[in-house]
């Protein structure tokens, strides 16, 4: 194989580039697309099969359907809560007091609500949701389409992304950054699945929207591709990741499968139970009960199971049941999950329970970025944004669901921060901004990666290589963590890194490689996992969905802040959470009960 | 021990396509198809098909299996097995790029051509449009299409016209727009289609009502639009018949 260099590769002019094609880019695009500039969006599969599609349950957000008198600030109320008290207040501020005009927007668009009597759109309760500031009782704030809201959100984008003429570049693989003299970015290198072209695609503004990366362990309710690719190519370039630790764990995945049952479920009233057949949660979460956080939720079906009150012949689960809701409310409020518990669980939800086990479902972590979708970095304790670089949707941390999300906000957070961006990027490109040009060396050192895999003559193999990196993954920074333990897993990590910086590209063909596209994917996935465990090892407390048996409680005193994980010296620093909202007064830490 | 028989082509190294033929012991718990060709690609990495969400939803591995088109991650092997043996080949009637993957362009440009989202010339309120729970019912069966091509790559009309004839899956969209009560264009989009090839080329052959993996019914979408296309002709004339008689 030829080697690449910046004279033989092809070259590309954009305004702005979008990676990724799921919620939060199509956002974004639709809004810079709109506005006139040379707009275009990379994704590694064709846009409706990004991971948005799999949401179910619904859109969280204050738009007064189900409730006239509901209020953004009891959203942000709640949300602040589910964070355990490490999202920024800012952030979450303006997810929430912006999020009715995205969510009417979107219905413009075309999305398919499902409605209520009056013709409005319907919202059902979800986990964690409060009215008056937790003390007026359960919610109902998640606006949805049955139970395939993501699909129904996704496509609608995709439509109006064709309807303004967005370029699309599907099937297309960004491997890396491409950083000029100044530090800057000045967009990727990129290669087209189909016929393997390489290209440098130049912009003045490059978003990384390229998802969560659930992919790092063995059992996850995301997609196949979720591998982090934006993280990694970030992480690669030296720039930050924050977070890392906090993992949302979805109380309901299909035992075995893994795949996602919404919480819509138990939104609608269904219930987990015991391999005793008691309605365990109302001893854990006396008020919330099955609507507690989702990370609440999670560890108390691991202690059932820990305990020896699991369902089945090896007591390893517990049971979602709903059959008690009825055939007509569960084939027109769920239908997408009676047929996925069809076919994945091999039960009928009318009439039986559906297994399910905690499964690793989202990246609360990811690139810091203000609301604007710019990315951070600290160098010698001051913060800058670094220039040309944005981040939005589970890729980035902004952060507004910080050590646990409540359901229903990451529909949330793709669509109002995919559009800020959208909005931030135009003003700014507008008005003068933009990067300076990269020179060979800069473009050469971004295609370094592809060209060892490329001359591999001998390694280790892509899919022993990611089985055991995922096996460690599950087995040491799983719902539960101890400081030896994650230790050891760190500790593995490093022989894992060796062998993903040696691996043997076995097919070297140009046309449709998804060997290649599966081991840049899995050196992406590694760079997460060891921001993941490093940021976990270190964290020495349990918050929010980080649940630490030998530091069992919360520290406000020592961690009240966000985790700053530096590539370049694989280590934690310290970051503030923001605690100043621009409309009211900051809610302080309380103890987090439901 | 099974037999997996599929369809191999790499347009560097091969001049025609073949089938290859793996010999494969299938774990003992129930395995969909995708997880036995993410399997088999572990023995053999140069073996290309496209997976995302592995749960039926994105519509991305759909093939032909056993001579049926269906999403291989939702398909159990053990209702495909044929005497121990399964046949996989990339949908019918579209170019193969390589192996299973084929290129879905003409497929998109079709979906394209429907003008696939919402169009409404009144200004937009100031929360969202009203509907109610029976005119958004109406999009039941019809919103839900995930795009994996089933059933335009089953349909003979497609095969022999896939730059004419719209194809089930763009015409459940054409569709879906036609019935949603917030949308001002249905007589653009009626017009857009009305020529002979757009719809009239389905014969409802119901190919693709058997394939779809997600249980939609284009064929009755194609039926509604033909019927309004009819009704539409017929007050059109009564129109011209009324205007000429005065």
């Amino acid at each position: 194989m030829k080697v690449l260099n910046s004279k033989n590769i092809k070259k590309m002019d954009f305004d702005a580039l979008i990676i990724g094609g799921g919620g939060s880019g199509l956002r974004a695009s639709l809004e810079l697309a709109k506005s006139g500039l040379n707009t275009a969006v990379v994704s590694k599969v064709f846009p409706t099969r990004s991971h948005t599609v799999s949401a179910q349950g619904g859109i969280t957000c204050a738009i007064q359907s189900a409730d006239p008198n509901d209020d953004w600030k009891w959203h942000m109320f709640d949300t602040v809560k589910g964070s355990d008290y490490i999202g920024d207040q800012d952030a979450i501020e303006y997810m929430c007091a912006e999020g009715p005009k995205a969510v009417f927007e979107l219905e413009h668009m075309g999305l398919p609500f499902s409605r209520t009597e009056s013709g409005r759109i319907y919202q059902r309760p979800f986990g964690g949701q409060s009215k008056d500031f937790g003390k007026g009782g359960q919610a109902a704030r998640t606006c949805a389409a049955a139970d395939r809201t993501g699909h129904a959100l996704l496509h609608t984008l995709y439509q109006n992304n064709v309807k303004e003429g967005t370029n699309f570049f599907n099937e297309w693989f960004a491997v890396d950054l491409v950083t000029n003299q100044n530090g800057e970015i000045t967009g990727v290198i990129a290669f087209s699945v189909e016929t393997g072209e390489v290209s440098y695609l130049r912009s003045e503004a490059t978003v990384l929207a390229t998802g969560g990366a659930g992919r790092i362990y063995a059992s996850t309710t995301n997609a196949l591709i979720n591998t982090g690719d934006g993280l990694g190519m970030s992480l690669r370039a030296g720039f930050p990741a924050q977070d890392m630790e906090m993992w949302q764990f979805h109380p309901t995945g299909i035992h075995g499968a893994g795949s996602l049952v919404t919480e819509g479920c138990r939104g609608e009233g269904g219930y987990l139970v015991n391999g005793d057949g008691e309605r365990f949660m109302e001893r854990y979460a006396p008020n919330a009960k099955d609507l507690a956080g989702r990370d609440v939720v999670a560890r108390s079906m691991v202690l059932e199971i820990i305990e020896g009150r699991g369902c089945g012949p090896n007591k390893d689960h517990v049971h979602l049941k709903l059959d008690h809701l009825g055939e007509d409310v569960l084939n027109s409020k769920l239908p997408g999950i009676c047929e996925l518990s069809k076919t994945f669980a091999g039960v009928d939800p009318v009439y039986k329970p559906i297994p399910v086990v905690p499964t690793c479902h989202y990246m609360m972590g990811g690139a810091p970025t203000n609301i604007h979708g710019q990315v951070f970095h600290q160098t010698n304790g001051t913060e800058a944004p670094i220039q040309g670089l944005f981040s939005v949707g589970e890729a980035a941390c902004v952060s507004v669901h910080g050590a646990n999300r409540l359901g229903g906000n990451s529909l949330l957070d793709l669509v109002v921060f995919g559009r800020a961006a959208g909005k931030h990027i135009n003003e700014d490109l507008k008005s003068g901004g933009g990067v300076a040009y990269a020179n060979e060396d800069d473009i050469d050192k971004s295609l370094e990666r592809l060209n060892c895999l490329n001359e591999s003559s001998e390694g280790y193999e892509v899919g022993e290589v990611k089985r055991e990196l995922q096996d460690v993954m599950q087995k040491y920074f799983g719902v539960f963590r101890r400081g030896e333990f994650m230790e050891k897993g760190t500790k593995m990590l490093v022989d894992i890194r060796e062998k993903t910086n040696n691996l043997y590209l076995k097919d070297k063909s140009e046309s449709f490689n998804t060997n290649r596209v599966e081991a840049l994917e899995l050196q992406n996935l590694l760079e997460v996992a060891e921001a993941t465990a490093i940021s976990a090892l270190e964290r020495t407390e349990s918050r929010g969905a980080h649940a630490r048996d030998d530091y069992p409680e919360r520290d406000d005193k020592n961690w009240l802040c966000h985790s700053l994980y530096d590539p370049s010296q694989k280590k934690l620093k310290k970051r503030d959470v923001n605690f100043k909202p621009q409309t009211m007064e900051p809610f302080p830490p309380k103890v987090r009960a439901y | 021990m099974i037999e997996v028989s599929i369809y191999r082509y790499n347009p560097e190294t091969d001049k025609f396509p073949y089938m290859q033929k793996f010999e494969f012991t299938p774990p003992e718990r129930e395995i969909m198809v995708l997880e036995l060709l993410t399997l088999l690609k572990e023995e053999d990495p140069t073996l290309s098909f496209r997976r995302s969400c592995r749960e039926g939803v994105c519509g991305s591995d759909g093939m032909s299996i056993n001579g049926k088109n269906s999403l291989a991650c939702i398909t159990p092997l053990s209702d495909v097995l044929q005497k121990n043996k399964i046949d996989l080949r990339p949908l019918p009637g579209l170019p193969v790029i390589r192996d299973l993957v084929v290129d879905m362009t003409e497929f998109y440009n079709q979906y394209e051509k429907i003008k696939p989202f919402l169009q409404n010339d009144q200004p937009h309120p100031e929360k969202e449009r009203l509907q109610s729970p029976e005119e958004r019912s109406k999009l039941d069966g019809l919103y839900e299409c995930i795009l994996c091509a089933c059933c335009s790559t089953s349909c003979p009309s497609f095969w022999w016209n896939p730059d004419k004839f719209v194809g089930p899956a763009a015409l459940l969209q054409a569709y879906r727009f036609i019935a949603d009560t917030r949308d001002t264009r249905t007589e653009e989009r009626l017009e857009s289609i009305s020529d002979p090839f757009s719809v009239y080329r389905c014969h409802g052959i119901m190919n693709c009502v058997n394939v779809c993996p997600k249980g939609l019914n284009p064929n009755k979408a194609i039926g509604e639009i033909k019927k309004t296309l009819l009704l539409r002709k017929e007050s059109g004339n009564e129109l011209i018949a009324k205007s000429g008689g005065t």
